[in-house]
């Protein structure tokens, strides 16, 4: 029985289907830790089977963010904008698409790492890594900011949450200089091509802290009124 | 005058049974979306709703639908009009019953959205405009009626709207929302109490002899809310703050607390329901019955039979029993993104709305009351998602309704003409 204005007038929310979106970017960030262990083990078998678990987590990603998208049509009436929403949900997704590129790059041409870089090579993946998990722990007060109806108390939480956000990726970027600094260093004796890519990677690596804060700062917008 | 000696008994019978048909139509369709919300929100199981609905549908209908009855019974229709001639007003009534149940049932086994106070006050000045006369319409009441169709979600919406801003103030953004929920909720549930007994004595305890002046009726109000509030605290004192599983949403245990005081403002909506669309079921059934009893007069001075009421009320819940539960299962599934701390805002705004109107006696959409109160929290930025379309169905259904009621009626009224005279 299809009669029902009450049961017609409500949408489906948005907000649940945004926050497992965010859930699988940084499932896919997350699954770069044991493929750059694998990578700096040169264990290759391992790394490929690494970045296909990245692959297929991306594609999830993808999967839900049309999803999101689905479940936004533009004559919902939404607590707050609905352009600022998709806007959120690409960022979030281009958490999960600047794994992919890392993984892909790396494994294709079965980068080798000079031995001096290796620590804070994977130093550098964890904190972009744990940037993207920040970006992670914004999103999921989505939720509680809907209860609260996206002010007061709630607000100010998230927006400490989205500091702490930035401070993480300001470090990242310190970090990047620093290890940009060390190749500088040894780029002479390493073939040139490799180097190329090398510094191509670190700015990849630089780009998932980047979206990352971006998420955060797509969020504040998301609330700020 | 002849025909109504004559046939008097058989007029009776088809009044009652087409009464019922009407009756059986609002507790299959109407209640479902007085009880949806609070099945959607989770804060009733299926049962629990039928039961409150069965319950307070006919305290309503029984202790406060009295006005908007005389509403429909000689509101609409001028008596001086059909005076000499109360076999039409019979037939009229006959017709406008069996067409708004018809239409009712047409349209909601097409999945139209219809609403039953449209189709009755539509056959009803249908029947009078075309049968009898336009000047028998009362058209002053007819307005007032249709500006009330728009003022209702307007209020409504802004009773909820207040209501849910001052819920999140006190209790949602503060900084322990559980306790803030315990001290806070007590004093909605008065309200619930407070709000149903003052219009329940105003207006609705005059047919039962209890004459009551306002400082009675306020002090009597104010111990029924005192006593509700005290039934709520009982089952507040047993809710505990436990975080939820997970640990992820953390307002798990507040919306517990919520999901009791909307179980209140359940039983306060399907009151609401009951005082005012009953009487679209019987308010025709007894104008019928009164000119039938006292041999042919309009407008006697006569009491609400209380046996009319039962057959409104049975209506109502055979209506529930046969189909209505199917229907609120499906209103109730579509509606899960509201939560108690929301619904409990639009039932206390749509159900206080509701109750208003029917202490005016003036027949209300229980349904579009209820949307403009949902829609009153959507503003407050409390609801994930709202599909606006809702409210050019809500024009639709005034538009579609009210001729169809009205065309309806004035077939079957022909129909009953020729076939009686």
């Amino acid at each position: 029985m299809p009669l029902n204005s009450l049961g017609n007038l409500f949408g489906k929310s948005p907000f649940e289907p945004i926050q497992e979106h965010m859930k699988q970017a940084q499932a896919c960030a997350a699954a770069l830790k044991p493929f750059i262990d694998a990578v700096l083990a040169d264990d290759w078998v391992l790394a490929e089977k690494a970045q296909q678990v990245i692959v297929d987590l991306e594609n999830e990603a993808d999967k839900l963010k049309k999803q999101v998208r689905l479940q936004l049509p533009n004559n919902l009436f939404l607590p707050v904008p609905r352009a600022d929403l998709l806007d959120l949900v690409s960022m979030q997704d281009r958490i999960a698409n600047c794994s992919k590129d890392i993984a892909g790059l790396m494994l294709g041409r079965k980068m080798q790492i000079p031995p001096s870089l290796a620590a804070a090579l994977s130093e550098y993946v964890i904190l972009a890594i744990a940037t993207s998990a920040q970006a992670m722990k914004a999103i999921e007060e989505l939720d509680e900011l809907l209860e609260t109806g996206f002010r007061g108390r709630e607000v100010s939480l998230v927006e400490t949450l989205i500091e702490e956000l930035d401070r993480l990726e300001h470090s990242a970027d310190k970090l990047q200089i620093d290890i940009r600094g060390s190749l500088y260093e040894i780029e002479r004796d390493l073939p040139p091509v490799d180097v190329m890519f090398l510094y191509q990677t670190i700015s990849l690596i630089g780009e998932l802290s980047d979206k990352s804060q971006k998420v955060g700062s797509r969020l504040q917008i998301v609330i700020a009124r | 005058m002849s025909i109504i000696a004559e046939h008097g008994q058989l007029l009776l019978i088809l009044a009652c049974l087409f009464g019922f048909f009407m009756a059986w139509g609002v507790g299959a369709n109407d209640v479902a979306n007085a009880m949806g919300t609070s099945v959607g929100a989770k804060a009733l199981t299926i049962k629990q709703a039928i039961l409150i609905a069965m319950l307070f549908e006919f305290c309503g209908a029984y202790l406060a639908g009295g006005e908007v009855t005389e509403t429909i019974r000689k509101g609409i229709i001028d008596p001086a009009f059909v005076a000499d001639s109360p076999d039409l007003l019979v037939f009229g009534m006959l017709s406008s019953l069996l067409a708004a149940g018809v239409w009712l049932f047409v349209a909601s086994m097409m999945g139209w959205p219809v609403s039953t106070t449209h189709s009755i006050v539509g056959a009803l000045v249908g029947f009078a405009a075309v049968g009898i006369d336009s000047d028998a319409v009362v058209w002053s009441k007819v307005g007032q009626i249709v500006a009330s169709w728009v003022v209702s979600p307007v209020m409504a919406g802004t009773i909820s709207f207040g209501i849910f801003l001052s819920a999140q103030r006190l209790i949602l953004n503060t900084q322990n929302p559980f306790e803030a929920a315990k001290k806070y909720i007590p004093y909605y549930l008065f309200l619930v109490g407070f709000m149903i007994a003052m219009v329940t004595m105003t207006k609705g305890l005059k047919h039962l002899g209890l004459g009551l002046n306002f400082q009675q009726c306020m002090g009597y109000s104010v111990i029924a809310g005192i006593i509700v509030a005290g039934i709520g605290q009982l089952f507040l004192r047993r809710i505990k703050d436990t975080p939820s599983a997970d640990g992820r949403f953390r307002f798990a245990s507040v919306e517990r607390m919520f999901a009791v005081l909307m179980v209140f403002t359940a039983c306060a909506m399907a009151f609401a329901h009951g005082s005012n669309d009953v009487a679209n079921a019987i308010g025709p059934v007894a104008a019928i019955v009164s000119v039938v009893q006292s041999g042919g007069v309009i407008g006697a001075k006569s009491a609400l039979p209380s046996w009319i009421l039962l057959v409104g009320a049975g209506g109502i819940v055979f209506g529930l029993a046969t189909y209505g539960f199917k229907v609120i299962a499906t209103v109730g599934t579509k509606i899960t993104e509201l939560t108690p701390s929301r619904g409990f805002a639009a039932e206390l705004g749509a159900a206080s709305t509701v109750v208003i109107a029917s202490a005016t006696g003036l027949p209300i959409s229980t349904t579009h009351t209820l949307v403009g109160a949902v829609l009153g929290v959507g503003l407050a930025r409390g609801i994930a998602a709202l599909n606006l379309s809702v409210i050019r169905n809500i024009f639709m259904s005034w538009i579609i309704t009210l001729p169809a009621g009205a065309g309806l009626a004035i077939v079957f009224f022909f129909i009953f003409k020729a076939i009686f005279l």
